[in-house]
């Protein structure tokens, strides 16, 4: 009666004994649990910049002078129950539907559940990450029919969710730090505005919560207030050469988001007429989820476009968009998990214009030998 | 004339257990079989009765829908039995040989001075005729179709696959004749291809009416689908033929001595075998003999042809297939592996780079098995199969237009062009472990169906 599920952990415990039948009689030895596990490895330098990042910013904000592992642990333990709801949730759901379908459970999700923790502020409540994480799932994966078959991202889902669903939780300037919007010993006059916060309210210096300037090298490394995972540009970096390294990754996907977001970035400086499309273009590179969003996000195989040339495209769009709807729309300082979910839906839409101009390729050849 | 095309997209997979360059005479089997199951969809229909004497050169069946396609015995004996499978499916005609060799007689005669019909009709009886296969397909080539052109691919890139340069150097008087006779058979051109990667190779340079390309790239290169994408691809409605090497050895030589020499090279090649290496033998031949005392221990797979484009055959009463140069035996891969998928896989081979073996050391020969190394998933990762397919073509698409059947995007998408051995390295490396090959060949056998009736 539970053979999804005794399957699910006989072939997480072994590799299985089944052979090729058939004319091909070798395979490679990579799967798609292995190739699951290396993004999640991808995805670790991430994770652990963003636990000690939670507790520096706590401690900053608090006034307390803290060493360095009082910071992790500090953010260890806001962030581990967060991964954790992620999982059990996600997970949970994804055994079921597999066991009333009928098939082996997907490894999907080992992906997903550690991209959505990295996506939320830090003092999100857990029960709303257990809903995002269940719509994300249900609506945003297993409805379409699985793993393979989303059109959407389904971390980006979640975190879209929660964006309309509980908007003051997922925007402003208290959320990005924790113990902010609960409000016992923060420091007098503390502000927990992100870079882009600040540059929406047309400020025109960037200064941290105490009111030091943030320099380049802050924002590279990671030092400034943000969702858990998004924040240090070095440890995504780290991922993406993890990620490209393995073969996993999609380089002209990752490349050309960058590019279409330099490109917008040097397009809006040139004709900068307030703060924020004066940010320099490379600024924008490090700032808010552009950087994740381009190496974790975007780079997601089933949602993108799947035509090579296709992938192209797909990039420069989310990077021109991105970095469009962040800097012009006054009402969303952050535009990279909007223009990625977009161009998932305009995915499937490329790839049939690259398929469509290859087969009129071959009748025109067909044509021009006929002659 | 003689220009290298640059093939940059492939893999090779490397394998222990390449022949090594030495002949061996072959024992002589006790059965010989032509195995209908060789050939894409082929319904045969059996001649003499069981018990019945043949000769060389004697129909032992012909296909049921083109009857004037003929299959001939390759030793003369009696007829044994007829091997069936699931359904009653013939999976062999089996001969049971008397060392005798008689041999039926047939036109002899300089294809030049010969009709196009002399020369079909005498391959079809001879039963040389099933050596001409043809694209769309990859089917027995119809006698009354004229291709616009043919191909020979003279070199093969497959896993451990035998080395033509070393077969073919003191067939290449035969080679000419089997040339000339396929020179009446098509109005358009004879491409042959020879390997790029060794420009010093002078085997089959000087033969004359064909033209010659050199290949220089990871397989498929070796395929002749891939060669004839590059030289001369195939619309609809048009029919390319393709021949092996030594199956224009063959040919030649049926037209030179008027009867049919049966004798074939076949590479004994595998990481289970003891010392890999040459077989001069008979086509068809029992593998019994040719294994016995060569097998290491531990369960095998035993194929006639390669890893990435063979049939399974049986170690102690299998037979050859009938245009197959290569036998393969490889270790069975049926075990279990604890935590396999995260181990760092240093005696692991993948095209991915997330094994240690890949950029530690990327000139290591495998003994690869048949395990599965996974199970089936849906379509997740995109652009695998296009690194390994050097063709203009949308593998993915492709096969998800078959999956539901639409003919149009089918034909629009090239399926005309691509045969199970084009897809086969998209079979190997797909992370999803999906069946490419069946796919494909079921949607041949579809779209032929559809467009002939």
């Amino acid at each position: 009666m539970f053979k999804s599920t005794f399957e699910a952990f006989e072939t997480f415990l072994f590799v299985p004994d089944r052979v090729t039948t058939g004319r091909v009689h070798i395979r490679d030895a990579n799967d798609m649990k292995r190739t699951m596990i290396f993004v999640v490895i991808a995805m670790v330098p991430a994770l652990l910049f963003g636990i000690w990042n939670a507790g520096f910013h706590h401690f900053q904000a608090t006034g307390v002078d803290a060493g360095f592992w009082q910071m992790v642990w500090f953010g260890f333990k806001r962030i581990f129950p967060i991964i954790v709801v992620s999982y059990v949730v996600g997970l949970g759901i994804e055994f079921a539907f597999a066991q009333i379908r009928g098939h082996e459970v997907n490894e999907g999700f080992l992906v997903t559940g550690m991209l959505i923790p990295l996506v939320m502020p830090v003092d999100v409540p857990l029960w709303m990450v257990a809903v995002a994480t269940a719509f994300a799932v249900v609506i945003g994966k297993e409805v379409f029919g699985g793993t393979g078959m989303n059109i959407l991202n389904p971390a980006l889902t979640a975190r879209a969710f929660l964006f309309f669903a509980y908007p003051s939780w997922m925007s402003g300037d208290k959320v990005w730090i924790s113990g902010l919007t609960e409000g016992t010993g923060v420091v007098d006059g503390y502000s927990g505005a992100t870079i882009l916060g600040q540059a929406a309210l047309d400020q025109t210096h960037f200064v941290d919560g105490l009111g030091e300037p943030y320099t380049a090298w802050d924002m590279f490394l990671g030092t400034i207030p943000g969702s858990i995972g998004e924040t240090s540009t070095l440890a995504i970096l780290l991922g993406a050469m993890i990620l490209l390294l393995t073969g996993i990754g999609s380089w002209k996907i990752m490349l050309s988001v960058f590019a279409g977001g330099a490109m917008m970035g040097l397009l809006l400086n040139a004709f900068a007429v307030n703060e924020f499309m004066a940010i320099p273009f490379w600024q924008h590179l490090m700032l808010g989820g552009f950087a994740f969003g381009a190496v974790f996000m975007a780079t997601d195989p089933v949602s993108a476009a799947q035509t090579e040339r296709g992938k192209w495209i797909y990039g420069l769009l989310i990077g021109l968009l991105a970095i469009l709807i962040r800097v012009l729309n006054p009402a969303y300082p952050e535009g990279v998990m909007l223009a990625i979910l977009l161009m998932n839906v305009f995915a499937p839409l490329i790839d049939y214009y690259v398929i469509r101009s290859g087969v009129r390729r071959r009748l025109k050849r067909a044509k021009v030998q006929a002659t | 004339m003689a220009e290298v095309i640059k093939i940059k997209k492939g893999l090779d997979i490397k394998m222990v257990g390449r022949a090594e360059k030495i002949y061996n005479k072959a024992p002589r089997a006790k059965t010989y079989a032509i195995r209908p199951v060789d050939f894409q969809e082929l319904t045969p229909k059996i001649i003499p009765r069981l018990c019945d004497p043949v000769k060389v050169g004697t129909p032992i069946f012909f296909d049921k829908y083109n009857p004037e396609i003929k299959f001939t015995s390759p030793v003369s004996g009696t007829l044994l039995e007829i091997k069936r499978g699931e359904r009653r499916r013939i999976i062999e005609v089996v001969v049971e040989d008397d060392g005798k060799d008689t041999a039926e007689s047939f036109l002899q005669g300089d294809p030049a001075d010969l009709t196009r019909e002399q020369i079909v009709e005498n391959l079809l009886e001879s039963g040389l005729w099933p050596m001409i296969r043809q694209r769309p397909y990859g089917i027995i080539a119809r006698p009354d179709k004229s291709p616009k052109s043919i191909f020979i691919s003279a070199f093969d890139t497959a896993p451990m696959a035998p080395d033509y340069d070393f077969i073919m150097k003191d067939m290449e008087v035969d080679f000419q004749w089997g040339v000339n006779v396929l020179r009446k058979l098509t109005g358009g051109k004879i491409y042959l291809g020879l390997d790029g990667r060794y420009p010093s190779v002078k085997t089959l340079t000087s033969v004359k009416g064909v033209e010659i390309n050199r290949f220089k790239g990871p397989h498929p290169a070796g395929n002749v689908g891939v060669q004839i994408h590059r030289l001369d691809p195939i619309n609809k409605g048009e029919v390319v033929w393709t021949v092996k090497p030594q199956d224009v050895v063959a040919i030649g030589r049926l037209f030179k001595n008027g009867r049919y020499d049966p004798g074939i090279v076949v590479a004994l090649t595998g990481s289970q075998v003891t010392k890999p290496l040459y077989y001069k033998t008979i086509r068809g031949t029992g593998v019994a003999p040719l294994l016995e005392g060569k097998l290491k221990e531990g369960e095998s797979r035993v194929i006639t042809g390669n890893v990435l484009n063979g049939l399974k055959i049986d170690a102690a009463d299998g037979h050859v297939g009938f245009s197959d140069s290569q036998l393969t035996v490889i270790p069975e891969g049926n075990y279990y592996e604890m935590f396999g998928w995260i181990k760092p896989g240093l005696n692991k081979m993948s095209a991915s780079r997330s094994f240690m073996s890949t950029w530690l050391t990327p000139n290591k020969k495998f003994e690869l098995d048949t395990n599965y190394h996974g199970g089936e998933r849906a379509y997740v990762m995109t652009g695998e199969y296009e690194k390994v397919l050097p063709m203009d073509i949308h593998p993915v698409q492709l096969l998800k237009s078959i999956l539901y059947n639409d003919i149009d995007q089918m034909e629009e998408l090239g399926i005309y062009e691509v045969d199970e051995e084009e897809l086969a390295l998209c079979e190997f490396i797909c992370t999803s472990k999906i069946p490419v090959t069946k796919i494909l060949s079921s949607g041949l056998k579809n779209l032929r169906r559809e467009l002939e009736e």
